[in-house]
């Protein structure tokens, strides 16, 4: 049991009512949080190399915190480059006997981290909330299904690679290096970890440094499965870790998740150096409502579009492009909807719109939001009261927006939406299209020509026809232009992690 | 009796469906064997290049939108006209310094090549399209879509051959491309031109360049208006600079060796982007 003893470190339950915040705030529903009493957190976490916590070289460690209560969760340790190479290293190791293994086998790997997921769901679900910030309503019935959805998915691609690539041999890339964003931790991670095994490489993966929690329960888990040591490991830390892992010589791929800046950056480090590279950047997303669009259900559409995660979403619906026509009728509909969302506690069943991730993403929204009044927007904010402790934003919609304000170019990652109008299809298509980005869009009309017509002609790689913000393991995702290289999920997803030969 | 003075051909660039010349007004001399002059050709400048991007952008979502039928016609007439003029272009190979009996063989590759993308046009999406099985109701599918406007870096040699397996991809997946042609075989390429302007493919869908490598591809490395590039036969430092600037606007790159010249789907799928479309399925 010495081995079992390493791999999970030291906890403690987490108190019942998080310090520091009252959240009964006069909302029309009686409190409803989740309990938290069987979410195990740990004081420390080391970092996951060779299958055990170890602490990081240089014992440097710092906290997480809960965006909603400002209260400090845990602390973490920071991978230096010493660490990032000793994860390397474990990583190519583990290499040729995860790679010579039958492909069944690996499979079978990936079925069980699948069910141990499903098993430990809720725990997941509680400790995602309170690291991010999320809603439990969201971490409870999306991140963590699709997460353990993903697994499945893959588990069953093992030993059926030669079906996806018609005519080519297969080869696993290597040791891949992995970095994740912070707004959907655990999902993200079982984007980046499960094909990349199903595929036979191996894993170095970093999540982002203020969601680092769920991540490394994921590790406990991933030893619980009985997983060799060194074919995932789990490092935390910030851009620096991040760079040593980009720049590491020793890794053959590398897949990133995150800003369109940071992936330049990461696509200028890796050139001619023979390291392959996966991209998911940001977006701007056109969603696009015309006139014979069933209203009531696009304006559920929009909200979701923009809402979900607190608009903490890099294929948010976030420019608004609604045919003149109704525009009048959605404002005023979007406008009351946003009043009835409730704001508050992350881990209450009843709450739409939890905490703003960290201080710095609440000021960088803040900005974007100064910006869109300054330029001329007209703005529209909801009503509700925001909570004394934390991060919180609410939600934002912008009328008379031009496409030249800052509110409609760049991405916000918050609750905010700004609002366009046009006359004809072809007015929309070419401000949908009107960015660097193409990650994602929305159409929303009655006529299905019209639906394949503009779905055909936007520049983007996933498109969400009369329905909007739906995943899922077995559909392809990822974006033309700046919103990245190479796609995740489905088929397609995983001509990322093999090397194809004749 | 005199003997008939032939009359000799201008080559010029390929820019839009038209022959300019380099607005440079600038030439170099193609020096055959021992020293012989055999033509003036074309030393594109960088303004040449961004116009050759322009009427590329203008042009592409054209021949994206033709039907992938059509596009497999134009380009199997492509192969009928290079067929017509086999025994041209051996010749001007010959002249450009290659040896006769290969130059044939590499007009006859090239028209080989031709047709076999040709045949893909109607098909590579149903090879490469999936119907995804998703866990809720939605009808969801994914499809390869053009990536857009694609910079080509042809090899050095073979001349013709070289940039047929460059661009014939491009263009059967309905992308639009800007060609760096061979500076040591420059005259098939400008010949090519005609092969494609005879054979109904739009103007802007292909250009061609002639010039010098280290004058062109830093432009065409840092093109914003550019989304990928397919380079064949660079050297180290010319793939640096390639895949460096990349990141300016996260460009597609593809670097293959200049003998990579087979048919292939997956050097049509190296510039495409999947397009993942999602509907609810009821019945109301």
């Amino acid at each position: 049991m010495a081995a079992k003893k390493k791999t999970r470190p030291p906890e403690k339950t987490v108190p019942a009512a998080p310090p520091g915040n009252d959240f009964r705030l006069g909302e029309p529903y009686a409190p409803a949080p989740e309990a938290t009493d069987h979410a195990r957190i740990a004081p420390a976490y080391g970092l996951f190399i060779n299958g055990a916590f170890v602490s990081a070289a240089s014992g440097k460690r710092f906290p997480t915190v809960n965006p909603a209560t400002e209260a400090t969760l845990s602390e973490v340790s920071e991978a230096g480059p010493g660490d990032v190479d000793k994860a390397i290293a474990a990583a190519r190791k583990a290499f040729g006997p995860w790679n010579r293994l039958k492909a069944s086998e690996r499979g079978k790997y990936l079925f069980r981290i699948a069910r141990l997921l499903q098993e430990r769901a809720r725990e997941f679900a509680v400790i995602e909330s309170m690291d991010g910030g999320k809603p439990i309503r969201e971490s409870r019935d999306f991140d963590v299904p699709q997460a353990a959805a993903h697994f499945f998915y893959h588990g069953g691609w093992a030993d059926k690679l030669a079906y996806a690539f018609p005519g080519r041999k297969i080869a696993p890339v290597g040791v891949a290096g992995q970095i994740i964003p912070w707004n959907f931790p655990l999902l993200m991670a079982a984007w980046k970890i499960a094909p990349a095994l199903a595929c036979g490489n191996t894993v170095v993966l970093k999540p982002a440094e203020s969601t680092p929690l769920t991540a490394l329960k994921l590790a406990e888990l991933l030893a619980d499965a009985g997983l060799p040591p060194g074919v995932v490991n789990i490092i935390t830390g910030a851009g620096d870790t991040g760079a040593a892992l980009v720049n590491h010589p020793g890794i053959d791929k590398i897949a990133f998740t995150g800003s369109t800046e940071v992936g330049k950056q990461i696509q200028r480090a890796v050139a001619a150096t023979g390291k392959r590279h996966t991209l998911e950047l940001g977006g701007k997303a056109a969603h696009i409502i015309f006139d014979d669009a069933p209203v009531d259900q696009a304006v559920e559409g929009i909200i979701n579009g923009i809402f979900f995660n607190q608009g903490h979403v890099c294929c948010a619906g976030s420019r608004l492009l609604v045919q003149e026509g109704v525009a009048e009728t959605i404002v005023a509909k979007l406008r009351r909807r946003m009043e009835n969302l409730v704001l508050g506690d992350p881990l209450d069943k009843n709450t739409d719109i939890g905490a703003i991730h960290s201080r710095a993403q609440l000021e960088r929204i803040e900005a974007l939001v100064r910006a869109g009044v300054e330029e001329g927007a007209c703005i529209h904010q909801s009503g509700q009261t925001l909570p004394a402790k934390g991060y919180w934003f609410r939600p934002t919609i912008f009328t008379e927006t031009a496409q030249s304000h800052r509110i409609n170019r760049e991405e916000i990652f918050g609750p905010v939406l700004s609002v366009m109008t046009f006359r004809t299809p072809d007015e929309a298509i070419e401000k949908a299209n009107n960015t660097p980005y193409g990650l994602s869009g929305g159409v929303w009309t009655d006529k299905g020509a019209k639906i394949f017509g503009v779905t055909g002609a936007l520049r983007a790689g996933v498109l969400w026809a009369n329905t909007f913000n739906k995943f899922d393991p077995a559909s392809p995702f990822g974006g033309y232009k700046e919103s990245g290289l190479g796609r995740e999920g489905g088929l397609h997803g995983l001509a990322a992690y093999v090397n194809l030969s004749r | 009796m005199s003997t008939r003075i032939p009359v000799l051909k201008t080559y010029k660039l390929y820019i839009g469906g038209q022959f300019p010349r380099t607005e440079s007004g600038r030439a170099i001399a193609l020096e055959g064997r021992g020293g012989r002059h055999v033509a003036n050709y074309c030393r594109a400048s960088r303004k040449d290049l961004r116009n050759a991007v322009v009427a590329a952008r203008k042009a592409q979502s054209g021949w994206a939108g033709k039907t992938a039928y059509l596009r497999g016609q134009i380009l199997y007439r492509t192969a009928e006209m290079l067929e017509g003029r086999a025994a041209q272009f051996a010749e001007e190979l010959r002249l450009q310094g290659d040896s006769a009996s290969g130059a044939r063989k590499e007009v006859d590759a090239a028209i080989e090549l031709l047709i076999h993308y040709a045949g893909w046009t109607d098909k590579y999406t149903q090879v490469f399209g999936t119907v995804n099985p998703v866990a809720s109701p939605h009808f969801n599918f994914s499809v390869p879509e053009p990536t857009g406007v694609i910079g080509v870096v042809a090899p050095e040699s073979p001349g013709l051959l070289g940039l047929v397996a460059g661009v014939a991809p491009l263009l059967a997946g309905g992308n639009a491309c800007v060609v760096l042609a061979s500076a040591t075989h420059p005259l098939s390429a400008v010949t090519f031109a005609e092969v494609l302007n005879d054979s109904d493919l739009p103007g802007g869908v292909v250009n061609i360049l002639t010039g010098l490598r280290q004058e062109i591809l830093p432009t065409m490395a840092t093109h914003k208006d550019i989304d990928g590039i397919a380079a064949y036969g660079t050297n180290a430092a010319e793939q640096t600079l390639i895949a460096e600037n990349a990141a300016l606007n996260v460009k597609r790159v593809a670097l293959h060796p200049a003998d990579a010249l087979d048919g292939d789907p997956f050097r049509i799928m190296e510039f495409q982007e999947i397009k993942t479309t999602w509907h609810p399925v009821a019945i109301r």
